[in-house]
């Protein structure tokens, strides 16, 4: 690891103010930036920690929504959002191992997107909004293809304010040895209609799978998509699965995430 | 007697405490005054010609001592390889140099190009950065197959091709076992790949030299499961020290499983680098570079044919390998698809004609070499695959099958057409017994009900023997090892009783520190607690081999007991002279030496002072002192055997395969503390079950380590692995060492994987997809469900 300075503001106006010098890097739980900068593929001149900001963290009711502070960590949000809003808490609750869930938080990987990473399915699978401290952003405008995001320079994510479904689930099949999602799929029902966002399969990151959110929108059943699959082009093809055994989970993994939505 | 801290007794640990504690001393914690820091600079392509370094902008970075590239070890020798092999014309294989820092060429991903001594670890790395290396790119040679074609890029320009060797075995038996082939009422055949492996022991490698120039004296810390074959190596080949100026101290070593056998590049860097600089060198493995210097293991594709007559007896066995030997011969590589592999290709079955034929091919990967098992699970693999095919095509029952080809249990000491004497085994013994501990008989209810939460059950059956303890020496010597196999012992009883052990053996978690003293208190009657072993340091234990091949019980222990049966015959003496009695009407016992017939006794201590303070001593016929080395040449392998039984679930939409059960029946001859013994099965059975289900070490056709972190690595983890069923009842003593034990260390490793995959072909069939015929490892859930709908 290079050397780095390291700041640690205590408001969002103050860490906004630091990320303006261009050499700057904000860091959240860190499981993606510090093994980066460890293996000296990132070496930015200045962390700014978003760690020590009172107000990005915590969770709140606000209605309908349930709103997450952008530096509460995976394991607040399976322990907190459980009451309100299960199928997220038990989504939160498998993410990685206990070391990452006690540091890792639901900004920092919004933001990184990670193709495998399991919050964007949450997140893109409700239509939650991202809220940073210039604006607020739909989820299906967010996630713009692996590890890209509609974030501008600078740009912090300061919550997530997530429509609670009357059900929900999140179903994943592990990557063996990282325990990202080789296929998560998210299922959230509302009134309107039901959404599914899959995480793990796709070159372009997170998406939603519109002919089975069509279907299920009809009839909430797991066999209700019995007659779909999906196709495997453009699904990632490495060690640990091919497109096409990619595109069966994404099936298999919706179907179980109707099950068992709750 | 039973004694509860002699042979047979599940004595706890004791070296336990202070690991599981924190207070084991590994190479890594130690550290030396003025010690400086190594980075090696390793090539990030394949292959290359190295046109130039500059080193001149790092050299004048902060921190920075030296920077060394190859034309600072011109004088040096290249890292031996301890086997020769000599191929089916009878010539020796070819035998690249392998430097220490490349020379000219880089040839895999990881190659060192240059290293970098600075005062701190970061400042070696910055420096390394700033190297300028001007590197040509060749054409990489990566697949084995491709490699050995006319006209291929060669790895090693200086070589003829990129054959190591073509090996044939027996080749006086080839036209015969061709003739039967040709002749079988039924032949089955199978292409299978064993899958290339990375050891991952907890700890990484470490080495720090240390030189004392006042008395030019070396020494070399190691991370090393045989500190005495690294002083041999180094010292001798690579940088011509003698053995009495240099010291090679291998402290707690943190798991090897084979990987820490060799001589690896830098060990005698850091060895001389300490020299030249004058100020300790350290070295400390990242987890990155433990993937791309580590030796490999395994990476055989293999053609396993067997041929049965009408009645499904055995005939004859033909198997064909290509065995990657990466790019450098690591110090036992050419001997691992050879003498531990072609040999065992008749495994427990009587069959009269077996032909095995290995070509060991270089590429532009990481050098290959002995992980758990080494040769002996890839032929197991190979036999108990082709087994299970043929009982599935010959539409038999695969335990009959099996038992209708076993030698049977007086049919031994059994030769084999492939070199072995099997001194003892009963293979019907482990197979009745797994099948018991199994409930094999049930395994009908289990699928019905497996069945009706959708899905499918199977069960897969592997019968395996194996050699451990590699010897005679002389023998080896004629098949081309360049070491000796026998292991040593120092017995030094202390004045008042107690016993430090010095062995050339190395524990790295085998519990030897538990299991040595053991022996020693079974023979003398005393407590274990009294006895020590000292192991890991060349200046103060007597030349050993180290541990590795499952020897260390059943060599290293035969030495410990041949020592101490020279310590019980002179303190008879001794206690005969205390007596007034002649010695050969001494008894021992309990530890207690009495005149036969009579209630003159003295105790073990009375006799070990009256030996250090020789005042009522013969010292006209006996010297003082109660202390005796033994060296133990074994007249032949160990064989342990066994049966292991892997039940399975498949997920039918996700192809995830569940262990829902792993039974092991082995038969390690005389067990000397059995809860070891277990674990050992145990930690075995794990990496077996790694190797058949989750562990892939995979390049990319540049030579790119795919898998070269443990974010794509996978390590079977503890909810991968069911609680295992282990029986060690099946005793059948080893005749020839007179402990009557085998090796146990390997076992797990190399009866697993069959068991795994015949499970879950075994499953497929009873599932409807009997067009499954094999799948290769790591059975992943995508290859299961690829191969399902395929």
């Amino acid at each position: 690891m290079h050397n780095f300075e390291f700041v640690k503001p205590s408001s969002v106006a103050d860490a906004v103010a630091a990320l303006e010098n261009g050499e700057a890097q904000p860091l959240s739980g860190g499981q993606t930036l510090i093994p980066s900068m460890k293996a000296r593929l990132n070496a930015p001149e200045i962390l700014v920690s978003l760690t020590g900001i009172a107000e990005l963290k915590g969770l709140s009711r606000d209605g309908g929504s349930l709103v997450i502070g952008a530096a509460s960590t995976h394991a607040a949000v399976a322990a907190e959002a459980a009451s309100h809003f299960p199928g997220l808490a038990a989504l939160a609750g498998q993410i990685g191992d206990p070391a990452v869930r006690n540091r890792g938080t639901i900004g920092g990987s919004l933001a990184n997107n990670d193709p495998s990473a399991c919050y964007p399915a949450a997140v893109l699978g409700t239509g939650a909004t991202i809220v940073t401290n210039a604006r607020e952003i739909a989820a299906d405008d967010f996630f713009q293809g692996m590890f890209t995001t509609a974030l501008e320079e600078g740009e912090i994510i300061t919550s997530v304010r997530f429509p609670i479904p009357e059900k929900s689930a999140y179903a994943k099949f592990l990557q063996p040895a990282s325990r990202f999602a080789l296929t998560g799929v998210f299922v959230a029902k509302y009134a309107s209609g039901v959404r599914v966002a899959v995480t793990g399969a796709s070159e372009g990151g997170v998406f939603r799978w519109a002919e089975a959110e069509a279907a299920l929108s009809s009839s909430f059943d797991a066999e209700a998509i019995a007659e779909l699959s999906h196709s495997a082009e453009g699904m990632i093809s490495d060690l640990h699965g091919s497109p096409e055994y990619r595109a069966n989970l994404i099936k298999v993994m919706t179907q179980r995430a109707v099950r068992s939505a709750s | 007697m039973p004694k509860d801290d002699g042979i047979g007794a599940s004595v706890k640990r004791r070296e336990d405490t202070r690991f599981l504690t924190g207070n084991g001393k590994y190479t890594d914690d130690i550290n030396l005054r003025g010690q400086a820091y190594v980075h090696f600079l390793r090539s990030d392509i394949a292959h290359g010609r190295i046109n130039g370094i500059d080193t001149a902008t790092a050299e004048a970075m902060p921190g920075v001592l030296r920077i060394f590239t190859s034309a600072d070890f011109a004088s040096a020798g290249g890292l031996p390889c301890g086997w020769q092999v000599t191929d089916k014309h009878g010539q020796p294989m070819q035998e690249p140099k392998h430097p220490i820092l490349a020379e000219g060429k880089v040839r895999h991903v990881g190659d060192p190009i240059a290293a970098v001594v600075a005062e701190t670890y970061e400042q070696a790395r910055d420096a390394a950065e700033a190297i300028d290396v001007d590197i040509e790119e060749l054409e990489p040679v990566i697949d084995m197959a491709k490699a050995l074609e006319e006209g291929a890029t060669k790895v090693h320009d200086d070589l003829s091709s990129n054959l190591c060797y073509d090996w044939g075995f027996v080749e006086e038996n080839k036209e015969a076992v061709d003739a039967a082939f040709a002749s079988a009422a039924h032949v089955v055949s199978c292409d299978l790949v064993n899958n290339r492996l990375c050891a991952n022991p907890l700890e990484t490698r470490v080495a720090i030299g240390d030189y004392d120039p006042w008395g030019d004296m070396h020494t070399l810390y190691t991370t090393s499961q045989n500190p005495h074959v690294i002083r041999l190596l180094m010292g001798a080949f690579v940088l011509s020290i003698p053995e009495h100026r240099l010291r090679v101290v291998a402290p707690d070593v943190g798991g090897g499983f084979g990987s820490k056998i060799y001589h690896y590049a830098e060990e005698a860097f850091c060895t001389q680098a300490a020299k030249i600089l004058k100020r300790p060198v350290k070295w400390t493995s990242s987890r990155s570079e433990a993937f791309l210097s580590d030796a490999h293991a395994r990476d055989h594709i293999s053609k396993i044919e067997l041929a049965l007559d009408a009645d499904h007896n055995f005939l004859a066995i033909r198997s064909t390998t290509l065995a990657n030997m990466g790019a450098y011969l690591s110090t036992f590589a050419p001997s691992i698809p050879t003498w531990l592999h072609g040999t065992l290709m008749a495994g427990p079955y009587k069959t009269p004609l077996v032909y095995v034929n290995v070509r060991a091919v270089f590429t532009n990967t990481v050098a290959v070499d002995a992980y758990r098992g080494a040769g002996r699970p890839e032929a197991t693999f190979q036999l108990e695959r082709v087994i299970d095919k043929a009982a599935r095509e010959l539409g038999v029952d695969g335990i009959e099958l099996r038992r209708k080809n076993f030698i049977k249990p007086d049919q031994f000491p059994y030769q084999t057409p492939v070199a072995l004497e099997y001194d003892s085994g009963n293979f019907h013994a482990t197979m009745e017994k797994m099948l018991e501990i199994s409930d094999y008989a049930n395994l009908g209810k289990r699928i019905e009900e497996s069945k009706a939460r959708g899905k499918l059950r199977g069960f897969g059956i592997s019968q395996y023997i194996e050699a451990c303890g590699i010897a005679p020496s002389n023998l080896v010597g004629q098949l081309g090892a360049r070491a000796g196999l026998y292991e040593t012992a120092t017995v030094r009883v202390n004045a008042t009783g107690s016993i430090s052990v010095l062995t050339g053996c190395h524990s790295h978690g085998q519990g030897h520190e538990t299991s040595f003293p053991q022996i020693i208190a079974d023979m003398i009657g005393i407590s274990a607690d009294q006895i020590d072993l000292v192991h890991g340091d060349t200046a103060n234990t007597p030349m050993g081999m180290g541990t590795y091949g499952s020897r260390s019980i059943a060599v290293g222990g035969s030495a410990l007991v041949k020592a101490t049966n020279k310590i019980i015959d002179k303190a008879k003496k001794i206690a005969a002279h205390l007596l007034e009695a002649a010695p050969e009407d001494i008894e021992l016992k309990d530890g207690k030496f009495s005149v036969a017939g009579t209630d003159k006794s003295v105790d073990w201590s009375g006799v070990t002072l009256a030996a250090y303070v020789p005042h009522n001593y013969p010292l006209e016929d006996l010297e003082p002192g109660l202390e005796e080395t033994a060296f133990y040449d074994p007249n032949n392998f160990t064989f342990p055997s066994g049966c292991y039984g892997c039940e399975v679930e498949v997920d039918p939409e996700t192809g995830k395969v569940d262990i829902v059960a792993f039974s092991a029946a082995d038969d390690f001859g005389v067990v000397i503390n059995p809860m070891i013994v277990e674990g050992q099965v145990h930690g075995g059975l794990a990496q077996g079950i790694g190797q058949a289900l989750t562990e892939n070490c995979v390049y990319d056709e540049n030579g790119q380590l795919l898998s070269g972190s443990f974010m794509d690595y996978t390590m079977p983890r503890a909810d991968d692995l069911p609680s295992f069923k282990v029986d060690n009842s099946c005793v059948t003593p080893c005749t020839h060492n007179p402990l009557g034990a085998k090796g146990c260390g390997e076992a797990g490793a190399i009866g697993a994987p069959p068991a795994v995959v015949n499970a879950v072909i075994d499953a497929l069939h009873r599932g409807g997809y009997s067009h499954v015929s094999h799948i290769d490892m790591p059975v992943t859930p995508s290859r299961v469900w690829t191969a399902m709908n395929s």
